[in-house]
This record gives structure tokens, C-alpha cells and sequence, in this order.
């Protein structure tokens, strides 16, 4: 049976009635319309599904919907703002960090809670914020500079 | 040097802002209004006969709105090479892998399509199974495919030149065989497709693909249709490596579903269901004797490989051919005898992947060119260095080189590396090895005999005059070619990039091939610019008119019109133009006359000003059987060196660094162009280090997810330093030609060299885990006693 939550996501309160199996990842892509969050395996391998949960970055199809009950979901639709790309999207775009662009919202979300919480990363920790997302096209090089170059 | 204004310049990409923020749609995003659900049954054996199938409980089910068979589905064979089409969409009789289809359900909900599957009875008859190429080949052995016996699905036997007599004149001759095992493509989206008919009865089929165009044309002769009228439209696509670059089984289910209900329909498939199409890189094993003199000047290959091939053919038979002729450049070599086999066996079906046929050949030829100079006491790039092709050179087997900046690639990782500091100077431990490679800028044919052109493309230039509007047919699925026919658009037209806007990957936009065999920037490339070309010609030519100015003695640069002798008064145009667009806020008020004002003038005068382009490729290859595959109009080419470290305890290896040299023409970008070497190399360290799709004997897939079938991820992958090699191609667009895929060759074989350098064990089975070098390590320690 469903069940109504209540979530904050990209700022927005959300009131939604959710299947008990229902996943995160799904009720963002096909309830709320939120496609930026990807889906790229469904068990929690690849990353493509990144969100922020409540501070921290979490496989969005290892979480069940009615989990976040009262939780905070950052997506990748909550980081433009209307002067433009949030930075961090800005210097992916300038350093060609993005190829097919089916990882880049998940990378991007991973990226953005490294630096929210790491002003100033090592590579290797920025190699280590990043492993969770695969991306198959650019070999992570032009990524890691992208990231690299929004250390303040 | 030609001087550009657009091309070889480090633009953004104009599909990055949307991919960036999430907004870029893929196929899984679309939703449509009544839209259905598909879900595919697939065998959960490796072979038998189906004796009988019951959709009685399936289709009771509420909400099912379809279930349809090879009843609906018909028996018409399609595949990729018109000689081995060998597969229907649903089984008939027999299946012959763990995934082979043999039923579609369409429902309201994916949960309710997937129940009714599980509903579906059928009644198989189990029937011996064969994984193996000796097995399969054995006498006796179960047959996949009744008119190939031995389950020989197709060989290649070629010779040029006399390679016994060269071996024998030879000093010395090494043979080795390498082994590889199947890859997988792991593009991160899953394929996936909607299917839909209009009451008209227009079929469009929107999919995650490679290949629109082949697309269509599978689902027409598949469904019964004219061409006209299915439309296949591809959306952004999660890359594709070469295993959506055929039609698809569930892209022809949903297309059946779509039929039988009348409603939209979707299908996704799984990550297992990826495994199971597959289509990837195939298993190959190559034994390679080459002979070369003392000096060490090559005289001869002799080659055998053998071809796992799984289930059916797909691209198979393009493959076996590319195994053997892409050894014939990029050494002079005048002696080259290929035998090559492709055996099927009831396993998924292995296609094209990133560096078609050539990639574990090269592993296997390159390493063995290390083992020669070895034993010749030379430096393996002096060895190269000695037989290295160069520009218009030809090679025994027909493949013309037309431009060929190897000699430029191996200086630039020579001194990048520091190799002359390095090798056979580091310590016990770490190693330092190259290799080089080549690669077609495309097929010189299409995959089905025709004269077609391989792609046509349309300029249409806005009403206003400003904006120039690029239609194509190819596919961007992540490689960059949106942008570079954007670019190469701007720089014909004369005109800024952010005045060009451009749609691509749709049938209704034209005719082409698609993205495969590292294509597109050469043969769109050319169809784009003659079509912008072709635009401004008319542009010009009403100017002309106008201002009674010859059309050679006006071009168009940078956005606005410059005249080789005396300026013309423009007054007349601009306050024309001004009049035109009372109320509007772009009024030109350039000393110069504007592009804008000039295309307006020619659309008042003719109506649209619309452009077209098209390509082909002039003749090329020999008169023998197979000569096409190889062909090309021109080669992009790569060096590569890889620094290792190895820990002889355990077996492990650490890449350390890669340098990468790569001729692609000129750069058209040259960003992306970098971002296809480093994707390159990433993909060989996968596949060098530890890709490998395992099977139980049942023909499973057991690591059929992407936690244990593993690519490499930012943890294992070194510093990449890409230089980027122009030379200037002359059959290329504005001198440019391939790089997607042509990057990958030297990857696998400089880290096998590399590793050598490192504990002096050579290793000729492919991943290279650590158990597998460490093993390699004892029994060469056992063998030196």
C-alpha cells in the first residue's frame, strides 16, 4: 500500500504517495519527472544515480523512497540557478569533462559533495570523491581537472 | 598552414550545458501519453528445441495488452552482413544461447509486463550444448546452424606476396600465440526504445542507437514496411563503442508490440539483459610467425586466428576479415598470409567493439616486435622506427596510406616519455614499452552492397539571414560529432559557431551510415561542408547580382563579407535590410556588410537558401575476396608508451602513465580529440588489466553486472599526456580523418611490452590479473631453474 512522505527536494517540499518498493531513483525520474538523476544499472554499481542525501552522496536506486521521509534530496536539477550553471557544471563543460553525458549528473553530484566538504582536494582525493561513478568514454582525466579546477 | 577560424580550435561542446544539468533527454526519460510497457522472455538455456510455447495465462493477465511470437513476429532473417542474416527476431524452433528471445509481452506497467512473462510456458527439448572453438568443432558436436557444419560460421584465407620463400630468407622468425577473452561494451546506458505508429500507419522508432539508418532499414524488411514510412530517431545516447551499431532485438519486439496495440510502447534493458545481447569485442586467439632480416627489416607474416563467436553472427564475418588485414600496415611489409575462422557456439554473440577486429591483433603482432628486436639487440622503436610506413605508401594488401604522420607520433612519445632515459635503465620492478597502430577513417563500403552515399546533409540558413541550420542523419552518442559538423558548418559558411544550430541522428534528415568504423568525421564531415558550401555559393551568388561584384572575388569570414579588391557601397542592402526587420533589435551596424544581411537578401530573392552535401568514397581495395574490409579513405594512426610497475610477489600490475601520440588530420576539435585518446586508453587498460565476461558450463554470464565485470574507474587510471598529431589528410574535410578508434590500438600492446620491461616475463593471455602474472612469473622462475 502506499504511503505519503513528505521530502524536501532541490528546496521544493514534496507531499507524494510512494510504493513501499519503490526506489529513490525512480520516484525522481518517473513520479516527479526529475531525469537528470540517471539509471545505469540498478544495483548500485555504477553511480550514474548519485543524489545528495541529507549531506551526503548515496546510489539513489539503493535507496527506498519512503526512507526519505522527511529527508533533504539534492538532484542535479537543483544546481543551476537562473544567472546560469552552477561552477562546477561550468567547468565541466569547459574542460570537455563530458562525452555521452550518462554519467555527468551523478559525477557532477559526487563532485560537488567532495568539494562542499573538501575545499581543496589532493588528486588521489579527488580520485577517491569520484570512484564510486564510472564513466566509460572519457578515462576520468579531463573530469579530474574539471574538479581540480574549482579547488578554492 | 591554412588558416582557420572555427576548426581546430578547443570549442565547447554545444550538447555539454544540457548533459551537464541533467536536462539532455535520453530514451529512458521520453515519456508518451498512453504509453505501454514491453518486457522480453529470453531462454534460460543454452540450447534447445522449443516444442511448444503457451501465452494462454500471459495474456489473461489484466493489464497485458500484447504478448506476440514468431506467430506475429514472422520468420524473416535479418542480422548485420546481408550473407549471415541468421537471426529472427523471436526463436522459432530452437534456441541457441541463454538469452536467445522468444516472446514480448506489452502492458500498462513494466511490474505487470515482466509477471506475464513469467506466465508464459514453454516446453523445451534441453539439447547438448558447445562453448568452446574446440568444442564446437569437434566431430559430432552439436550443430547451431544447420548449413555451417562444424559450426564454422565463416574463414578468411588470403596471401600477398610469397610468405614461405620470405621466411625462409629471413634471420630470424618468432612465433607466438595471444589470447584475449570476450569483452563487454558497458556503456553506462543501458539500450532502451520507444515504438510507435501514427493512424497513418508511420512507424517511428526511437532508440538508443548507433546506427539510425541501419536501424530502419532492419525494422522495414523485419516488419514488412517501406522505408518511407518508419522513421527512426535516435535522442542523446549513452555512448555505444560499437554494440549499438546493429539493430537489436528488443528495438524489432518493441516495434511488433507498438503494431499489435496501436499505443506507444517502451522497452529498457537490464544490465543482465546487456550481457546477454552483448555484441562486443570477440574472443580471439591469433598465432603470429613473422620473420624479419638481421638489420631488422620485416619480409614476412604468416597469421592464424580463430574467432569465438557465440550464437550468431552479427558483425562477425567484417570481424574475422579485420583480424588479419589490419596487420598489413603501418610496417612495411611485403609478405602477408591470413587464416581466419569464426566458430559459432551457444554463447552470446560477440560484434564490433572500439577498434573493430584489430585490437587483439595488434596485442599479439606488437609484442612479438618487442621479442624480435629483443633477440636483434635494437631498440623496439628503432625497430619501428626501420619499417614504419610513410605517406602514400600502399600496403600488400591495398590499403593506401594518403597521409600518415607516424614518424611525427612515435618522436612526440619518445621524447614525452623520455624514453631514451628510460628504457633498459630502470630498476627490477618497473618497466617502460610502446607500440603503434592504425585505423580506417571509416569503411571504405557499407555493411549491405549498394552505391549509396554514406551520408548527406542539409545547410538551411534562417529567414532572418543569421543563423544557418545543420540537418544530418549521423549519430552523436558522445564522441563529439554534433559539435564538429557544427564547427565544420561555420568554418565553410565563413561564419561564427554560435550562429550554427544542428539536429542529427533522425532518417527523416538524410541518409547516413552512422557512427562506426571511427566514421563520421570524415565522410559527414565532407557531406557537411559541401552542403554549407553549397549554401554559400547561393548566398553569394545573389550578391553578386546586387552589387554587381564577381562571386570570386567576394568570400565570407568571421560573419560578414569581404571583397578581395574595392568595397562596393552596401547602403542600399543594409538600409533594405533595416526596413525588413523594423521592430527587431539586431540591426547590423558594421562597417561591413554581414553574412546576415547578405543570406537575408538571398532568401528575399530565392526563397529558402537550402545547402546539400553528400559522400562517398572514391574505389578503393584490390580485386580479391574480402578486399573491401580494411579499406578506407584514409588511416589515422597512433604511438604509444606505457610506464608499469609490477609487484612480483603478488602479480600485481600499476600502470603508471601512458604517453599517446595520435594523428587524426587536423584537429576539428581538439578538445574532443584529446577526450577520445584518453577514453581509449582507458578502455585498453580495462581490457588489458581485467575486463573479462566469465561463464559457467551452463552458458551463463556470472559476472553480468558492473561490480564484477570491471572497467576501469578514476582509482586505475593514470596520468594520460595525449599529444595530438596533425597531419593533412588529403581525402579528409578541411585535411581531417579519424581518432575514436584507431586510439586504442597501441594500449594493450605497450603495457604487455611494458610489463616485460619490468620482470622479463613475457605474458600472452589477456586480462592481465594478477594471478595470472603471477603464474606467468613462476613458471618462467621454474624454467630458469
Amino acid at each position: 500500500m502506499k504511503k505519503i512522505i513528505s521530502v524536501t527536494i532541490n528546496n521544493e517540499i514534496y507531499e507524494i504517495a510512494v510504493e513501499p518498493n519503490q526506489t529513490l531513483a525512480d520516484l525522481l525520474r518517473y513520479d516527479l519527472g526529475l531525469t537528470g538523476t540517471k539509471k545505469g544499472c540498478d544495483t548500485g554499481d555504477c553511480g550514474a544515480c548519485t543524489v545528495i542525501l541529507d549531506g551526503d552522496v548515496v546510489n539513489s536506486c539503493l535507496v527506498l523512497a519512503i526512507q526519505t521521509d522527511g529527508s533533504v534530496v539534492d538532484t542535479i536539477e537543483g544546481l543551476a540557478t537562473e544567472e546560469g550553471l552552477h561552477p562546477i557544471q561550468e567547468a565541466f563543460v569547459e574542460k570537455g569533462a563530458i562525452q555521452c553525458g550518462y554519467c555527468s549528473p551523478g559525477m557532477i553530484m559526487s563532485a560537488k559533495n567532495l568539494l562542499d566538504k573538501n575545499t581543496n582536494p589532493t588528486e588521489q582525493e579527488i580520485r577517491e570523491g569520484i570512484s564510486g561513478n564510472l564513466c566509460r568514454c572519457t578515462g576520468y582525466q579531463k573530469i579530474i581537472e574539471a574538479i581540480d579546477s574549482q579547488k578554492s | 598552414m591554412k588558416d582557420f577560424d572555427v576548426i581546430r580550435t578547443r570549442a565547447h561542446r554545444l550538447d555539454t550545458p544540457d548533459k551537464a544539468t541533467g536536462k539532455a533527454v535520453y530514451v529512458d526519460d521520453i515519456d508518451k501519453p498512453g504509453m505501454l510497457y514491453g518486457a522480453l522472455l529470453q531462454s534460460p538455456h543454452a540450447h534447445a528445441n522449443i516444442i511448444s510455447i503457451d501465452t494462454s495465462k500471459a495474456e489473461a493477465l489484466p493489464g497485458v495488452k500484447a504478448v506476440v511470437t514468431s506467430k506475429e513476429a514472422g520468420s524473416i532473417k535479418y542480422g548485420v552482413s546481408p550473407a549471415r542474416y541468421d537471426e529472427t527476431v523471436f526463436a522459432i524452433d530452437k534456441v541457441r544461447y541463454v538469452g536467445d528471445e522468444i516472446a514480448a509481452v506489452a502492458a500498462i506497467s513494466l511490474e505487470i509486463a515482466q509477471k506475464a512473462v513469467a506466465l508464459i510456458e514453454v516446453e523445451y527439448e534441453i539439447l547438448p550444448a558447445v562453448f568452446t572453438i574446440e568444442d564446437a568443432m569437434k566431430d559430432g558436436a552439436p550443430q547451431l546452424h544447420e548449413d555451417f557444419p562444424k559450426n564454422l560460421c565463416a574463414e578468411v584465407h588470403h596471401e600477398f606476396g610469397d610468405v614461405e620463400k620470405a621466411l625462409a630468407e629471413s634471420d630470424i622468425v618468432k612465433t607466438t600465440t595471444v589470447k584475449n577473452k570476450r569483452q563487454d561494451g558497458a556503456c553506462i546506458e543501458m539500450q532502451g526504445c520507444i515504438a510507435e505508429f501514427d493512424r497513418r500507419g508511420t512507424l517511428t522508432l526511437v532508440s538508443g542507437t548507433q546506427v539510425p539508418h541501419y536501424v530502419q532499414r532492419t525494422v522495414a524488411m523485419v516488419l514488412g514496411m517501406d522505408i518511407g514510412k518508419v522513421r527512426v530517431k535516435k535522442p542523446y545516447v549513452g555512448a555505444g563503442f560499437g554494440i549499438k551499431a546493429s539493430a537489436n532485438p528488443m528495438e524489432l519486439a518493441c516495434c511488433i508490440l507498438a503494431r499489435e496495440t496501436n499505443k506507444p510502447v517502451k522497452m529498457n534493458y537490464t544490465r543482465d539483459q546487456v550481457f546477454k545481447l552483448a555484441r562486443a569485442r570477440h574472443g580471439f586467439t591469433h598465432t603470429i610467425t613473422t620473420g624479419a632480416k638481421k638489420d631488422g627489416t620485416l619480409m614476412a607474416l604468416k597469421h592464424e586466428c580463430w574467432l569465438d563467436g557465440g550464437a550468431y553472427s552479427s558483425f562477425g564475418i567484417a570481424t574475422v576479415y579485420y583480424a588479419g588485414s589490419l596487420l598489413g600496415g603501418p610496417y612495411k611489409l611485403p609478405n602477408m598470409k591470413y587464416d581466419g575462422y569464426r566458430v559459432y557456439n551457444n554463447k552470446p554473440t560477440c560484434g564490433a567493439q572500439r577498434g573493430h577486429g584489430a585490437v587483439i591483433a595488434r596485442a599479439t603482432f606488437e609484442q612479438q616486435l618487442d621479442m624480435i628486436a629483443g633477440d636483434l639487440g635494437m631498440d623496439p622503436l628503432e625497430l619501428r622506427v626501420k619499417n614504419m610506413m610513410e605517406a602514400g605508401d600502399t600496403t600488400c594488401n591495398d590499403l593506401n596510406m594518403s597521409s600518415f604522420g607516424m614518424a611525427e607520433c612515435i618522436d612526440a612519445v619518445r621524447n614525452g616519455s623520455g624514453w631514451d632515459e628510460k628504457k633498459g635503465k630502470m630498476p627490477n620492478g618497473k618497466g617502460i614499452g610502446m607500440a603503434c597502430g592504425f585505423f580506417v577513417s571509416g569503411a571504405g563500403y557499407p555493411i549491405y552492397r549498394s552505391d549509396t552515399y554514406h551520408g548527406t546533409v542539409i545547410v538551411k540558413l534562417t529567414e532572418d539571414g543569421g543563423t544557418a541550420l545543420v540537418y544530418t542523419a549521423s549519430a552523436e552518442i558522445g564522441q563529439g560529432s554534433d559539435t564538429a559538423f557544427a564547427m565544420i558548418a561555420a568554418e565553410a559558411l565563413g561564419i561564427p559557431l554560435e550562429n550554427v544550430r544542428l539536429e542529427s541522428g533522425d532518417t527523416d534528415m538524410g541518409v547516413d551510415l552512422g557512427a562506426y568504423s571511427s566514421r563520421q568525421t570524415l565522410m559527414t564531415g565532407h557531406a557537411t561542408k559541401e552542403a554549407a558550401e553549397h549554401a554559400k555559393a547561393q548566398v553569394l551568388e545573389v550578391l553578386s547580382g546586387l552589387l554587381n561584384v564577381p562571386v570570386e572575388e567576394m568570400d565570407i569570414k568571421n560573419g560578414f563579407i569581404e571583397f578581395k579588391n574595392e568595397t562596393p557601397d552596401i547602403t542600399d542592402i543594409r538600409t533594405r535590410y533595416i526596413k525588413e526587420h523594423r521592430g527587431w533589435i539586431d540591426n547590423p551596424d558594421s562597417e561591413k556588410l554581414t553574412f546576415k544581411e547578405a543570406s537575408r537578401m538571398a532568401f528575399l530573392e530565392k526563397g529558402s537558401i537550402v545547402g546539400t552535401g553528400k559522400y562517398k568514397p572514391h574505389l578503393l581495395g584490390g580485386k580479391f575476396k574480402g578486399a573491401a574490409v580494411g579499406t578506407s579513405p584514409a588511416y589515422g594512426c597512433s604511438a604509444q608508451v606505457a610506464e608499469v610497475s609490477v609487484d612480483v610477489e603478488t602479480g600485481q600490475i600499476t600502470i603508471e602513465r601512458i604517453t599517446d601520440a595520435h594523428d587524426c588530420g587536423k584537429a576539428i576539435n581538439m578538445t574532443s580529440v584529446e577526450g577520445q585518446m584518453e577514453g581509449s586508453v582507458s578502455m585498453g587498460i580495462g581490457e588489458a588489466m581485467h575486463e573479462e565476461v566469465m561463464f559457467d558450463d551452463k552458458g551463463n554470464v556470472l559476472n553480468n553486472d558492473l561490480a564484477e565485470y570491471k572497467i576501469v574507474t578514476s582509482m586505475d587510471m593514470p596520468q594520460v599526456d595525449a599529444v595530438v598529431v596533425e597531419s593533412d589528410e588529403p581525402n579528409g574535410p578541411f585535411g581531417a580523418k579519424e581518432v575514436g578508434e584507431g586510439a586504442i590500438m597501441p594500449t594493450i600492446p605497450a603495457i604487455l611490452n611494458a610489463v616485460y620491461d619490468a620482470i622479463g616475463v613475457r605474458v600472452f593471455e589477456l586480462p592481465l590479473t594478477p594471478e595470472r602474472v603471477y603464474w606467468a612469473i613462476q613458471e618462467y622462475q621454474k624454467k630458469a631453474g
